[in-house]
């Protein structure tokens, strides 16, 4: 490490040239990897599709290129019409559930943090939930889907912070307790909801809420919805990054480099919650991608959460799609929820975290 | 020019602060001293606005720091605080370039004239090598010199500093604040060390049990009949080429009594 920022000369005294080209190398090759990725995801499944394939028939349809169609009707039905939106909606899931735990762990200051373990994917069911049984709108439609989605998510993650914060600090078990506590209790109304409304084994079924699922995805409203939501977000955390490094610091520390912190906490609290009522009322709820996404990307650039946003974004997008090639075709024919899929992954690695904090005495 | 009139602070039913005025001079260095329990951090909180005083105000080069902008704030006052961020994963060179966001755009990021600032701030606290060091993996001092630079890469009007000493051994203590008087900007410190404020502040303010004990020139303020009935200790002053030192003896007789009746027993 500081071989290399000697070696970078004078023009680079504190090595940060130097870092910001590996950044650049990062995001561009797992934009790469994104792109093959989508490519051998989309081909995959019960009839598979080529890479090479499926770029053409994507092609074709974005800017109607390459004319000649080599491609028979249904495998061109199953790329544009089924896996393709699935396969996008995989992409968004991951990025912003990646994103929305790098945000919230600089709020709380605790690596711990992660939409589905401090209970706002719960909140955010429930209120979806919610909706459903109301019949709330149905020319709404998935509108009122989302927003109740948002509600139940912001109501979940301010319940869960007034429990956690003592005396102004966060603790890692107050938070993790309060965010099991709250979880628990949210998903047992949403799985009652369900029951409730006699629609326990219909599109959204508890299964649905408790594990995740990109089933659901298609070329409509809610894809479009989700695309922009998260694109806000990454953006907004990416050119916040400064801030959001102030913030981990400390709220002393952040008020004296010009930024308040209550405020801050507050607009990054509404934008997590809203990115959450987005991806959960189209995908269920998918945990630990936000928990151990932000730590893969802390390890490819470092803590400054200018180059870990736009890279956690990449890595989580790239996770989640393969997860749920990995629930198509374990079984297949038969699918498995995507969220057991990133539990198996993600539990031991919460494991991993809390015997460190152990060890540090944290 | 910082100027706090009549400034208070409770904390639950206790006045720490009770309406107190004090005023850093530009280009001088201003000392809060005092035993412990006086609210010396209380007031320099006051002073940068971390606690806003239900009563009185506080003026930063004349303009009410409550109608400040945070980030206008953060380029008139530089504080180093005693909340270190121990837990932070950032590099060295990482934070120090964070003393440079109150001058940067929302869209803009470092360029090389912010690098040669917070490196050549990185060299006057003597950590030039530490750059690409994980702040966390700093010792106490180190950390602390990190921290004094972070502040000075700030580029502020004003440095207010709690405590900076802490954690350094003798000769840091000595180049941390000998660098503050450097600076020539409006300074304000909280010290513990009777004789760091005699040799590098400019002023004191004195606070006891009663609010503001005395406040004037370091000379006027380290006289041992000011002192003594404020720390509870006997104080001999010693000038020596020209430089105030001051010496420390018990004098409350019973302690001495209770020390001997113990080690006799």
């Amino acid at each position: 490490m500081t071989a290399t920022a000697l070696s970078t000369g004078r023009d680079d005294l504190l090595g940060v040239a130097a870092q910001r080209r590996l950044t650049g190398l990062w995001l561009l090759a797992l934009t790469v990897g994104l792109v093959l990725t989508g490519l051998v995801a989309v081909g995959t499944g019960a009839i598979g599709i080529a890479p090479a394939t499926v770029a053409r028939i994507i092609g074709y349809h974005l800017v109607g290129l390459p004319g000649e169609v080599t491609w028979t009707p249904p495998q061109e039905a199953i790329v544009w019409q089924v896996r393709l939106p699935r396969v996008l909606l995989g992409m968004l899931v991951g990025a912003g559930l990646a994103v929305c735990g790098v945000a919230l762990q600089a709020m709380v200051r605790n690596v711990l943090a992660d939409p589905y373990l401090l209970g706002i994917n719960s909140g955010a069911s429930s209120g979806a939930a919610a909706a459903i049984l109301f019949g709330a709108g149905a020319g709404f439609g998935q509108y009122a889907l989302s927003t109740s989605a948002f509600l139940g998510a912001l109501a979940a993650a301010l319940l869960v912070f007034l429990i956690a914060r003592s005396g102004g600090r966060v603790t890692s078990i107050r938070l993790l307790l309060a965010g099991v506590a709250v979880g628990y209790a949210l998903y047992a109304t949403t799985s009652f909801l369900i029951f409730a409304s006699g629609s326990a084994e219909g599109s959204r079924s508890v299964m649905f809420w408790l594990l995740g699922s990109l089933g659901l995805a298609r070329w409509d409203a809610l894809l479009l919805v989700a695309a922009l939501v998260l694109g806000g977000t990454i953006i907004y955390l990416t050119v916040a990054g400064r801030r959001l490094d102030v913030l981990a610091i400390g709220d002393e520390t952040a008020q004296t480099l010009g930024v308040s912190p209550d405020r801050f906490r507050m607009r990054l609290l509404v934008l997590v919650s809203l990115s959450v009522g987005v991806l959960v009322s189209a995908a269920g709820s998918i945990g630990f991608v936000g928990l151990v996404v932000p730590h893969l990307a802390r390890r490819l650039v470092g803590a400054p959460h200018v180059r870990v946003v736009p890279v956690a974004a990449l890595l989580g997008a790239i996770l989640l799609v393969w997860a749920d090639v990995v629930a198509r075709v374990l079984l297949a024919p038969q699918e498995i929820p995507i969220g057991i899929i990133t539990a198996l992954l993600g539990a031991p690695f919460l494991l991993v975290l809390i015997r460190r904090l152990h060890a540090t005495g944290a | 020019m910082i100027e706090a009139t009549g400034v208070s602070w409770h904390y639950g039913a206790n006045p720490v602060i009770d309406g107190v005025s004090v005023t850093a001079r530009p280009g001088r260095v201003l000392g809060l001293i005092g035993p412990n329990g006086t609210g010396k951090t209380t007031l320099l909180r006051l002073l940068y606005g971390a606690l806003r005083s239900p009563h009185g105000r506080v003026l930063v080069d004349g303009d009410a720091l409550s109608s400040l902008p945070a980030r206008e704030a953060a380029r008139r006052l530089a504080v180093v605080v005693q909340e270190t961020g121990g837990e932070t994963a950032l590099t060295v060179a990482e934070l120090v370039l964070l003393g440079r966001g109150p001058h940067l755009s929302t869209f803009q990021r470092t360029g090389p004239a912010d690098h040669e600032i917070a490196a050549r701030c990185l060299t006057r606290v003597g950590a030039a090598h530490l750059g690409a060091r994980a702040f966390a993996s700093l010792s106490g001092g180190e950390r602390q010199r990190v921290l004094i630079a972070r502040a000075l890469a700030q580029q502020a009007t004003h440095l207010l500093l709690d405590e900076p000493t802490n954690h350094l051994d003798i000769r840091y203590q000595h180049e941390v604040l000998h660098l503050v008087r450097d600076l020539g900007t409006c300074s304000v410190v909280v010290l513990h060390d009777l004789n760091l404020a005699a040799r590098y502040c400019d002023d004191l303010v004195l606070l006891g049990r009663h609010g503001v004990a005395a406040a004037g020139t370091t000379d006027e303020v380290l006289d041992p009949a000011v002192l003594e009935p404020v720390y509870g200790i006997g104080i001999r002053r010693l000038e020596l080429d020209g430089a105030i030192h001051l010496l420390f003896h018990p004098i409350d007789q019973s302690i001495d009594r209770r020390i001997d009746e113990r080690s006799a027993a």
